[in-house]
């Protein structure tokens, strides 16, 4: 090949890649165009995110992009789910190739300052706990020293596990796995003693094993772990929008709106809850949303003392109890700013 | 005037310009094409750069003097969650060397000796090389990492219920313990004694050819290398009251503690890798000994050579020359393929770097990067060296 056509095809393209500077995220506008929320899930994780035989995701984190999505394009279901691995959510999302992780990611300061990322509220405020066999007939998790522990690899539950054990100066070997399914085979295969993530976790992998009560879930929470969307830096709208659908569910809930008596509250219900529902006020345009943007959340998806039940609570296998997700009036932390 | 005269006064009075020169025009279109590739490189990093910086993402090697926070199943140098990211890339840079060292090894053996075996008249040998070459390299290595993993793992008993040889060696799910040989003063004698023994090795073998070139008369350096290897160290150790002591694994509370530990993800990784490999390299050898003409092992024969002297002294020299460069590549492919380790979870570079650190601290590009710049280099090093013994087999043809 001529060499003088070489130069010119290098000019030619380097000419349009020094063109290229990077144009503000429109996220919103992207996902109305497309007609669907593309959302980050787990690879399957009960309770959070998970795929059924008819191939339907169902779980917590789910919920919540379904919730986004209702208030965004006003229907649930328009969402295109994305499982991800630990080691891939944090690429794909400030690639550009999810709007939204929601994916039991913890808010943690590293997380939200050097990734280029920002946590949009938490949807369950968790613990890291320990899980192991009752053959062992350990009672604590201070009775551990010297242990192997199963750990899923690139989770802020290394760093926790690495801490706990110095801190209180035991031993401890770790087995990295990349899935929650190979960590849960590793710790039936016998391959360690111990497994350790955050409790709802623990719950969701019990269920799993092929004997749930042969595992016990020790006593101890040693980290705190709030669980959240996580969104790009750079786009305030899209932030607005993903952090008050998480305000509009725990609100709802707060207000005493659920997806049954939606319409009711909708037409004569108290000005709280007529101005969440969209009948008074104008909550959603302030959004770049319609007004019946919470009223879509609750009615589609339910608001989130019913989202917990469902996939997590009393009406799920999990049966893990409000504990601190309840309402600050109720025993719990949720607390959301109100809609006014 | 003379041919010559004429053809110089021709080219006298020729344009002399500068651009008329071949040579010239073609240096100029060369550094023209160098700057703009250095162009269009320097664009990419630079818009990467940019972009990074506008969505809030840090860059830079930073992040590689910063402590790591975690801790690694498997190191070959002191480490532990207070350790830097730096010292986190030279754990895993040791860990996938070390797999890709003995995988090599044992898949070079399995290889030659199933190729090998393919000539062999015997039919269940030769079956046996056959079923093994189809079998193994037709199955995803993914999946025969995992079978070895899982399988296997499920089928070795708790620590409590090791498998146990000698009450020195233990077998179970968590890995095979054996004594660790740790050395007291003195010992350093008996270390310098083997290596005294390999060199003194390596001259007899040189002198021992140089013999037989001159008188015809062979000598067995085999057996006298064995003797002085072994020999050697051995009288050291009778001379220095044998300087070492075995540092037994004991059970104590959840697992073995103290010796050495082979952990379960490094046993199953050799295991496919070699085995894997292995098929590839059988089938290199295979096609190495029947490119060699079928007139040098009649020949052989008719002089009386006995089989095994004809396969090693006459067959595999020349075979060598078609199986060297088949074999640089699947100790490449072996290399590439270790990093199948974290599927397994066993801390080579790239699960424990691109792995873990990269979802800690959010740098993908520059360990990335990183991890790419290390294969590479490794796999150019082995090229280099395999290209140097291919020299040194290949045919020394008249210059």
């Amino acid at each position: 090949m001529k060499i003088r056509k070489l130069i010119s095809v290098f000019a030619a393209v380097s000419i349009a890649c020094a063109a290229q500077t990077v144009s503000a995220d429109v996220t919103l506008e992207s996902v109305k165009k497309r007609g669907s929320l593309s959302c980050g899930v787990s690879t399957g994780l009960a309770g959070f995110s998970q795929k059924d035989e008819k191939g339907q995701w169902s779980g917590l984190d789910v919920d919540v992009c379904r919730a986004v999505a209702a208030a965004v394009l006003g229907d649930a279901e328009k969402v295109q789910y994305k499982p991800l691995t630990a080691k891939e959510r944090f690429t794909a999302l400030q690639s550009g190739e999810i709007d939204l992780l929601s994916r039991n990611t913890t808010w943690t300061h590293t997380r939200d300052t050097s990734l280029g990322l920002n946590f949009a509220g938490v949807n369950y405020y968790d613990g890291q706990g320990f899980m192991v066999s009752k053959k062992l007939g350990v009672k604590s998790a201070l009775e551990l020293d010297g242990a192997a522990a199963c750990i899923q690899a690139g989770t802020t539950t290394e760093l926790n596990l690495a801490d706990y054990f110095r801190a209180h100066n035991m031993k401890y070997t770790a087995v990295t796995f990349d899935t929650s399914d190979q960590t849960r085979a590793g710790f039936e295969s016998g391959r360690c003693d111990v497994l350790t993530s955050d409790q709802s976790q623990l719950y969701a992998i019990r269920i799993g094993l092929k004997d749930p009560s042969s595992a016990i879930v020790l006593p101890e929470v040693i980290s705190k772990e709030p669980l959240g969307p996580v969104v790009r830096q750079g786009d305030d709208e899209w932030f607005n929008i993903v952090k008050w659908s998480m305000n509009a569910l725990i609100e709802a809930e707060f207000l005493g709106v659920t997806s049954a008596n939606a319409d009711e509250m909708k037409a004569s219900g108290k000005p709280g809850q007529k101005r969440l529902l969209g009948s008074e006020g104008d909550a959603g345009e302030k959004l770049g949303l319609s007004a019946d943007w919470a009223y879509n959340i609750v009615k589609q998806v339910g608001n989130y003392g019913e989202m917990f039940d469902r996939n997590v609570g009393k009406d799920s296998p999990l049966e893990i109890s409000r504990g601190l997700n309840a309402q600050w009036n109720n025993g719990g932390i949720l607390y959301s700013p109100p809609i006014r | 005037m003379s041919q010559e005269q004429r053809n110089q006064s021709q080219v006298a009075t020729a344009n002399r310009s500068f651009f008329n020169n071949p040579r010239n025009r073609a240096l100029i279109y060369q550094f023209l094409l160098l700057l703009g590739l250095g162009y269009f490189f320097y664009n990419i990093v630079s818009n990467t750069l940019a972009n990074m910086e506008a969505r809030g993402i840090k860059s830079g090697f930073d992040f590689l003097f910063t402590a790591s926070g975690f801790d690694i199943l498997m190191t070959l140098i002191p480490y532990d969650a207070t350790s830097t990211y730096g010292r986190t890339f030279v754990v895993g840079l040791l860990n996938t060397i070390l797999v890709s060292a003995v995988g090599i090894f044992f898949a070079t053996i399995i290889g030659f000796i199933m190729g090998v075996a393919y000539f062999s008249r015997n039919w269940l040998i030769n079956r046996l090389s056959i079923i093994y070459v189809e079998t193994f390299r037709n199955i995803p290595l993914l999946l025969q990492v995992f079978f070895w993993y899982f399988a296997v793992l499920a089928a070795l008993p708790s620590p409590r219920e090791s498998m146990s040889f000698g009450e020195s060696i233990f077998l179970n799910v968590r890995g095979l313990f054996l004594p660790e040989v740790v050395g007291e003063p003195g010992s350093n004698w008996v270390v310098f004694a083997f290596f005294a023994g390999l060199g003194i090795t390596w001259y007899i073998k040189k002198w021992a050819k140089k013999r037989q070139d001159e008188t015809g008369e062979q000598f067995p350096v085999l057996s006298t290398g064995l003797a002085i290897i072994l020999g050697l160290p051995l009288l050291a150790m009778l001379i220095t009251g044998i300087p070492f002591y075995l540092e037994y694994p004991e059970l104590k509370g959840f697992s073995f503690r103290g010796g050495v530990t082979v952990i379960p993800e490094l046993m199953a990784l050799t295991v496919a890798l070699s085995v894997y490999t292995g098929t590839f390299i059988a089938e290199a050898v295979r096609a190495g000994i029947q490119s060699v003409p079928h007139g040098q092992t009649e020949a052989a024969r008719s002089i009386g050579m006995k089989e095994r002297k004809i396969m090693s002294l006459i067959i595999v020299p020349q075979a060598m020359r078609v199986i060297v460069p088949l074999l640089n590549s699947e100790y490449q492919s072996l290399v590439k393929n270790s990093t199948l380790a974290t599927a397994i979870g066993y801390p080579d570079l790239f699960t424990v770097f691109v792995g873990t650190s990269l979802n800690q601290t959010g740098q993908a590009i520059e360990i990335v990067f990183m991890t790419m710049a290390v294969y590479f280099v490794i796999n150019m090093i082995i090229s280099f060296l395999m290209n140097r013994f291919n020299a040194s087999v290949a045919l020394v043809e008249r210059k």
